[in-house]
C-alpha cells in the first residue's frame, strides 16, 4: 500500500515543494451491538518536486482526529450545608466529542504557538468558550480536559507519529467504546521550523449500525411508538416468564 | 460480553447486567419487593447515566409487575376500584415529578435530587424495617410481651367524598388514597422506582385496608403509573433504553423464580432483618457520596448542539 502510494507521488504534479499523500486502515467506524473501541491507522507520504530543502527548518508531523462538537456545561461542585452539591456552572460552546493528536515530535519542536492559535490543533486550542462569567474559568476547562483525558476522549501522543526518511508517517488512534456519532475530522499537517507548510483532511464517518441505529432513531423520531414498543416487550417478557415457569413446576 | 447499549451509548458487559437483573431478580423474589429501589442505584455503580437508569428501571418494573398482577387477578386478590383511586394519584404524581425531574436537569442538579430522594426514603425504610424485624424477633422470644392492638378508627375515616370500596370493605374517602398515590407517584418519575416500599405500609396502617388485597391493589397501580412513567420519560427525555432493560428483564425474571425457592427455606423475620441491612448499605454508599469530599469536584454534561 505505502509502496502504491510512493508510486503515485511520481505522476501527479504539484505547486508547493512538499504536500501530504494520505491513507486510512478503515473509511468509516460502524457502533455495532457489540462495539467495544477501535483502531485507526492514519498513514501516508510526502511527495516532493525537488529533493527535501535542507536549510528550511526540521520536517515534522502532526495528525489531529476531532469528533463532532458538542456545547457543554461544565459544573463544580462545593459544599452547601453539609453536602457536596453543584453550585457553579461554565458553558463551554464547542467542545469535541473526542479529540486526539498525535506528533511526530516535541510540540516545541513541530508547532509553533502562533500556528497552533490559528490551527487550533492542541486539545485547549480545540476547545472554546466565551463570556463565562466566572472568574477562574480556565480551571473548568482544565477539568474538562482531565475528565475526558481520563475517559481516554482526548489523547495527546506525543512522538506518536512515526515519521521514516522524512518521508513515510502514520499513526495509530484507539477510539475508545464510547463514542459519539457523527463525522469525525482527520487533519494532518506538515510543517517546517514549527509553521504549517501543507494540511490536508478527511472525513471519517462513525455511525451505528443495525438494530443499535434503528432503536437510537426510533426513540428520536417516533418516542410515542418507541415507548409503547419497550412497554410491549417488557409486558410480553413478564408474562412469558411466569407462564413458562408454570409449565415448568407443572 | 461487552454490549453497546444504544440509548445509554455507554458499553457495559452483557453478563454483569444479566446479573445484576439476575441479584434483585433473587431479592424481589425472597421479599416480594419490586427491587427498582435497588436496580437503579446498582446502575449508577455500573456507569448507566442517572436519567438513563432511573427511566430504564421503571420500564424493567413494567415487567416484573406484570408477571406478578397476572397471579393476582387470577386469586382475586385485586381491589380494582381501590386501585384506580390510587393510579389517578400515581398518574398525577408521575407527571408532577417528571417536571421536577426536567427542570432540575436544566439546572445540572438531577443527580442530587435522585441521590437525596434515594437516601432520606431508603434510610428511612432500612430503619423501619430493622426496628420492625428485631421487634418481632423478641415477641417471638418473649410471648408474653404486649401487642399494640391496631387502630381501626383514625383521622381517615373523618374526611369527605366518602367511597365504598367493596373488595377491601371499607367505606372511607378518597382523599387519602389519592395523596397516596401522588406520592407514590411522584417517587415513579424520580427514583425510578414502583413505590411498593411506601405504598404497601401506607395501604394497611393508613387505609386499614386487609393485607390479603394490598399486594394484588398495589401492583396493579404500579403496573399503570411505571407504564405511564416510562412514556413519559421516552418522549421527553429520549432515556428508556430497551437493550438494558431486556438484559435486566431476562435476570430479573429468571432470577425471581430462584428468590421464590430460597425465600421459602428461610425464616422471614432473619430475611426482613437481612433486606434491611441491604437497604441501609446502599443508602449509607449514597450518603457518603454526598457528605465526604469527592475526589473530582468537576462534572461534564452534555446539551445539545
Amino acid at each position: 500500500m505505502l509502496r502504491l502510494l510512493l508510486l503515485c507521488l511520481c505522476f501527479a504534479g504539484a505547486a508547493r515543494a512538499e504536500t501530504i499523500v494520505l491513507g486510512l486502515s478503515q473509511d468509516s467506524v460502524s457502533i455495532t451491538a457489540t462495539f467495544d473501541g477501535d483502531d485507526i491507522l492514519i498513514f501516508g507520504a510526502v511527495r516532493r518536486d525537488a529533493p527535501a530543502p535542507t536549510q528550511s527548518g526540521d520536517l515534522g508531523v502532526i495528525i489531529t482526529v476531532a469528533g463532532p462538537d458538542q456545547r457543554l456545561s461544565v459544573y463544580r461542585k462545593a459544599r452547601r450545608l453539609g453536602i457536596w452539591v453543584n453550585t457553579q456552572e461554565v458553558e463551554v460552546d464547542h467542545a469535541p466529542s473526542f479529540y486526539a493528536v498525535a506528533t511526530s515530535g516535541p510540540i516545541r519542536d513541530v508547532l509553533r504557538d502562533t500556528s497552533d492559535l490559528r490551527d487550533s490543533i492542541t486539545i485547549p486550542r480545540a476547545i472554546r468558550s466565551v463570556g463565562t462569567g466566572v472568574y477562574d474559568s480556565e480551571a473548568f476547562i482544565e477539568a474538562l480536559i482531565r475528565i475526558r483525558g481520563n475517559a481516554d476522549l482526548y489523547q495527546t501522543q506525543i512522538g506518536g507519529v512515526d515519521l521514516e526518511q522524512d518521508t513515510l508517517f502514520r499513526a495509530s488512534f484507539d477510539l475508545p467504546a464510547n463514542l459519539t456519532e457523527g463525522d469525525y475530522v482527520a487533519r494532518i499537517f506538515l510543517t517546517r521550523d514549527g509553521v504549517p507548510i501543507d494540511e490536508s483532511s478527511t472525513i471519517i464517518p462513525v455511525q451505528k449500525v443495525g438494530l443499535e441505529r434503528w432503536l437510537y432513531n426510533l426513540a428520536h423520531a417516533d418516542p410515542l411508538i418507541y415507548g409503547f414498543l419497550s412497554l410491549i416487550i417488557a409486558a410480553a417478557a413478564g408474562w412469558a416468564a411466569s407462564a413458562g415457569f408454570a409449565m415448568l413446576r407443572r | 460480553m461487552q454490549i453497546y447499549l444504544p440509548i445509554a451509548e455507554v458499553s457495559v458487559d452483557a453478563f454483569l447486567l444479566l446479573g445484576l437483573g439476575g441479584l434483585v431478580g433473587v431479592l424481589s423474589g425472597m421479599f416480594g419487593v419490586g427491587g427498582g429501589f435497588l436496580i437503579t442505584p446498582l446502575l449508577f455503580f455500573v456507569g448507566i447515566p442517572p436519567a438513563v437508569a432511573v427511566a430504564t428501571s421503571t420500564n424493567q418494573i413494567v415487567a416484573s409487575s406484570f408477571s406478578a398482577l397476572l397471579a393476582h387477578l387470577k386469586r382475586k386478590t385485586v381491589d380494582l376500584r381501590m386501585g384506580s383511586v390510587l393510579l389517578v394519584g400515581g398518574l398525577i404524581g408521575s407527571t408532577l415529578g417528571l417536571i421536577l425531574f426536567n427542570y432540575l436537569r436544566s439546572l445540572g442538579q438531577v443527580d442530587l435530587l435522585v441521590n437525596l430522594f434515594y437516601v432520606i426514603f431508603l434510610g428511612i425504610i432500612g430503619f423501619l424495617m430493622l426496628f420492625e424485624s428485631v421487634n418481632a424477633i423478641r415477641r417471638a422470644r418473649n410471648p408474653a410481651g404486649k401487642r399494640k392492638p391496631r387502630r381501626h378508627h383514625n383521622w381517615v375515616h373523618n374526611l369527605p367524598f366518602k367511597i365504598k370500596f367493596r373488595v377491601s370493605g371499607l367505606y372511607i374517602s378518597v382523599v387519602p388514597p389519592l395523596l397516596v398515590g401522588v406520592l407514590v407517584g411522584v417517587l415513579s418519575a424520580i427514583m425510578g422506582v414502583g413505590g411498593g416500599f411506601i405504598m404497601v405500609p401506607a395501604m394497611i396502617y393508613l387505609l386499614g385496608m386487609p393485607t390479603k388485597v394490598v399486594i394484588g391493589t398495589s401492583l396493579f397501580q404500579i403496573l399503570f403509573v411505571t407504564s405511564y412513567t416510562t412514556m413519559l420519560h421516552a418522549t421527553t427525555n429520549y432515556t428508556v433504553d430497551i437493550v438494558l432493560a431486556l438484559l435486566l428483564i431476562v435476570g430479573g425474571v429468571i432470577g425471581a423464580q430462584f428468590g421464590t425457592i430460597l425465600g421459602l427455606k428461610l425464616k422471614a423475620e432473619q430475611l426482613r432483618i437481612l433486606l434491611a441491612l441491604l437497604v441501609l448499605l446502599v443508602c449509607g454508599k449514597l450518603a457518603l457520596d454526598l457528605l465526604l469530599q469527592p475526589s473530582e469536584l468537576y462534572s461534564v454534561s452534555v446539551g445539545e448542539i
